[in-house]
């Protein structure tokens, strides 16, 4: 497919002697947000590390605009332009917003507007008013918007989003949503890992489903809404 | 006292401080990013201090001029931070996710090897290097003259510390550094090659260490002794301040300066005790130091495995064991040389088990054990030398002395974990040394002691061999007993997990004293036990090296075994006994043999046996 801009096949991985994921099959097509759905401990962050590179896979392909990065460290990859924004917020808590920003920063490719913490300041407000604060200072969710907002700033073509409605604020949460179909806007694609649906639902056009490290269910996200017998046997706990 | 004295005290312990921090500074860099504790560090300032006493006099042949003697100074910190970016990309980058002691060792093999090589290069003897043109007058402060010199150290402290924020606050790089001591996998997600990033971050700590190595030529000579007296004080000062944190190390170090400038005046001869007491007292306070965090130094393996399961001898090993005891009793009938030799390897057999009993199945790394093994034959010797006591009592006080010495530096070792823990052993056993070392009318200094003979009955070699066996084997079995009693399971239930230990109801802290104090109380036998073998104590007992054998023995023989240190000790000693007399370059061997032990064989070679042994046919 022309339009794919990540492939993975039959990835397997895992910590130590445990084994979390035993082939995982997904696309992510270019410019399009998909939700990588499951109950905890499916293996949903994990994936999303092993295509990152932050967890060497064991076996499966993983292939990103083109080329295989199974294996690559994860610094190459993120040149590459896949960009990784984790869970539990990791911003550099010393450094203040705009020097997490320069930790981020990478060249645009050719032909594409660049991101500057301008343009970020626009898409989170937040954030605007606080760039010379530690980051260490700011409430969760404002830190969340730094992790995406940092991410961003290597323009990226496509983006890991490691469950970015945790533990936020439901008027936090709603800006988050905004974030990443403003992404979307921008012709990224996202693949973001959800376990709330109405968050899925807002933002992504596809869902993917993970139970004990395999892909149990894959559709348009509308269908997932519509049919409770998926919901109930794969995400309702 | 009259003022402008004491304004000269302070400004000399504030030059002092400048100098101590900018060696500081390049060690706690170093440590944020790659967190290795880079024993080498010490080298670096000491190869400083040697290609300045070269370059700078060959540029002041052109002109006496100030510029150019800056010029070479800087130069030579500049090389040095090459020679850092060479160690990284041949060692560092091999080791940086190897247990921390296995770093640490790695890295004082480069010590070794660095000491040789300066040794080769330089020779044996001081280099006086030359006065800075425009700086060598006196000036005159309230009547009292004070080196123009040191008044200008006093600025390149506050300088580099400006310098380094700027750095760190104003450049791509210094916010990567930045980023990456606090969460290096993340930055490595966003694009940044660490590689790059740590190779810098040596040029830069290197290059610290080489700049305050270069500034000393001045004052002191460049000698090949320079390196373990700075690393100590540098990793106090970087303890104290708090590890990967450089404010925290500017004001240790000017706490430390000014400490022992006012010191002097109190307690003369003990200035290094002022320096323990400071060190103790920040610690209790604040275990990570005045500016450090607890996260700095938690989150990686201390150790490789350690003893699981002591379990029993299977039958190899029980042949083993028959055949050690029967070479030990057969010994006498081969010639005096093996005698002798076998009775240095039940001694530091015991040794080698006892600080295995803290490092493999307590998860304790002292990097200092050599300090309660030199204390005991100190305690031991200075009793017979001075006191006139016999050898019975003496042997009686070895081990009380030891097992004091580590109960004093065990009561706050044990507060510590991880790399803190080992550097703080590794500081304690330096200032146990320095102290033995500058004692002179009690201890004998540099020169020790001689006649710590053994009573007339044992006076023989064959006699004494067989003392010697009788003790050092009780105690290993009773040091085993111990590690299969509830006391030695619940060691381990605290290594592998504190807090788990903790939840269930351990005092962790008192079981680790008590082990510790036990492991001190056996090396202060073992040590008791060399002096009457040798006749004469030094401080080379107490000193890093000798800590290091101990370590190499233990990591030899393999540190999952309870017995393998035995093995250890003997592989060990023979082989240093062989190829010490063949070689003037036996340092270099040794630390490329460290290097290369940690390379090839993380377990040990008893866990190299085990592994070949278990992997199926």
């Amino acid at each position: 497919m022309a339009d794919t801009v990540l492939d993975v096949m039959g990835l397997r991985a895992g910590y130590g002697p445990a084994e979390v994921l035993f082939g995982v099959d997904l696309t992510l097509a270019r410019g399009e947000v998909a939700a990588l759905m499951g109950r905890n401990g499916a293996g949903k962050s994990t994936t999303l590390k092993a295509i990152m590179g932050l967890l060497t896979p064991r076996a499966g392909s993983v292939r990103f605009a083109g080329q295989d990065i199974a294996g690559v460290a994860s610094y190459r990859i993120a040149r590459l332009g896949l960009g990784y924004v984790p869970e539990d917020r990791r911003v550099f808590t010393d450094l203040t917003v705009m020097e997490n920003l320069a930790v981020g920063r990478r060249a645009a490719s050719p032909g594409h507007p660049a991101w500057t913490p301008e343009r970020l300041f626009e898409v989170f407000p937040n954030l605007a008013e606080m760039r010379n604060r530690r980051a260490g200072a700011m409430s969760g969710g404002e830190q969340q918007m730094l992790t995406i907002a940092r991410t961003l700033m290597g323009n990226p073509e496509a983006v890991l989003l490691d469950e970015p409605s945790e533990g936020l604020a439901p008027v936090i949460v709603e800006q988050m949503a905004e974030a990443v179909l403003r992404m979307k806007d921008e012709g990224i694609a996202v693949l973001v890992s959800e376990q709330n649906l109405d968050f899925a639902a807002t933002v992504a056009d596809r869902a993917v489903i993970l139970e004990k490290g395999r892909v149990r269910w894959e559709g348009p996200i509308a269908t997932l809404e519509a049919d409770e017998d998926i919901r109930r046997a794969y995400l309702t706990v | 006292m009259e003022w402008s004295f004491l304004l000269v005290q302070a400004l000399s312990g504030l030059a002092s401080a400048s100098s101590l921090f900018v060696i500081a500074s390049g060690l706690t860099i170093v440590f944020g990013v790659t967190r290795i504790v880079n024993f080498a560090h010490g080298s670096f300032y000491m190869l400083g201090a040697y290609v300045a006493v070269t370059l700078v006099p060959w540029l002041l042949e052109f002109e006496r001029s100030p510029t150019l003697f800056f010029v070479g100074v800087l130069a030579s910190a500049i090389a040095v931070g090459v020679l850092g970016v060479v160690m990284e990309v041949t060692l560092l980058r091999r080791i940086y996710r190897v247990p921390e002691l296995f770093q640490l060792l790695a890295t004082f093999g480069v010590v070794l090897i660095v000491q040789d090589l300066v040794l080769l290069i330089w020779g044996p003897v001081e280099i006086a290097g030359p006065r800075a043109p425009g700086l060598r007058h006196g000036v005159y402060i309230l009547d009292q003259r004070f080196p123009a010199y040191e008044l200008f150290l006093i600025f390149v402290g506050p300088a580099v510390l400006a310098l380094l924020w700027l750095l760190m606050h104003r450049t791509r790089f210094g916010v990567l550094i930045r980023a990456a001591t606090q969460d290096r996998e993340m930055v490595g997600a966003l694009g940044v090659n660490q590689a790059m990033l740590f190779t810098g971050t040596l040029f830069l700590g290197a290059a610290l260490a080489g700049l305050g190595g270069a500034l000393q030529i001045p004052r002191v000579s460049a000698s090949s002794q320079m390196d373990l007296s700075i690393i100590t004080e540098a990793f106090v000062v970087t303890v104290i301040g708090g590890m990967g944190s450089v404010p925290g190390a500017f004001i240790a170090a000017l706490l430390i300066g000014l400490l022992q400038a006012f010191g002097v005046l109190i307690f003369p001869k003990i200035t290094l005790v002022l320096v323990f007491l400071l060190m103790a007292a920040v610690l209790v306070v604040k275990p990570w130091g005045l500016l450090g965090r607890p996260d700095a130094a938690a989150g990686r393996a201390v150790l490789p495995e350690g003893i699981l399961d002591p379990g029993r001898l299977d039958r190899a090993g029980k042949v083993l064991l028959a055949l050690g005891l029967i070479t030990v009793l057969a010994l006498p009938l081969v010639d005096a040389y093996a005698v002798k030799v076998g009775t240095e390897v039940l001694i530091l057999a015991l040794a080698a088990v006892s600080l295995n009993f803290l490092v493999g199945n307590g998860g304790i790394v002292s990097f200092g054990h050599a300090a309660y093994f030199g204390l005991g034959a100190y305690g031991a010797g200075l009793l017979v030398v001075k006191a006139g006591m016999p050898m019975e009592p003496a042997l009686i006080a070895a081990p009380i002395a030891g097992g004091a010495a580590a109960a004093l530096f065990g009561f706050f070792v044990v507060r510590l974990s991880g790399i803190y823990l080992a550097m703080l052993t590794l500081a304690f056993a330096q200032i146990a040394y320095a102290v033995v070392f500058q004692w002179v009318e009690v201890t004998g200094g540099d020169n020790g002691l001689v006649g710590v003979w053994p009573s007339r009955w044992a006076a023989s070699r064959e006699v004494y061999h067989y003392l010697t066996a009788v003790v050092t084997l009780a105690a290993i079995v009773f040091l085993r007993r111990v590690i299969h009693a509830p006391f030695g399971a619940t060691l381990r239930a605290a290594r592998d997990s504190a807090q788990r230990a903790d939840a269930i109801g351990v005092d962790v802290r008192m079981h680790r004293w008590l082990g510790f104090t036990l492991a001190g109380a056996a090396a202060g036998l073992a040590g008791g036990l060399y002096a009457f073998s040798k006749g004469s104590i030094d401080p080379t007992l107490l000193g890093i090296p000798m800590s290091v054998d101990f370590l190499s023995m233990i990591l030899l023989g393999g540190i999952q075994s309870v017995l393998g240190p035995v093995a250890g000790a003997a592989a060990f000693h023979a082989l240093k006994d062989f190829f010490l007399p063949l070689t003037d370059h036996w340092r270099l061997f040794l630390g490329l043999s460290i290097i290369g032990m940690v390379l090839v064989f993380p377990r040990g070679l008893a866990g190299a046996f085990a592994s070949l042994r278990r992997r199926p046919a």
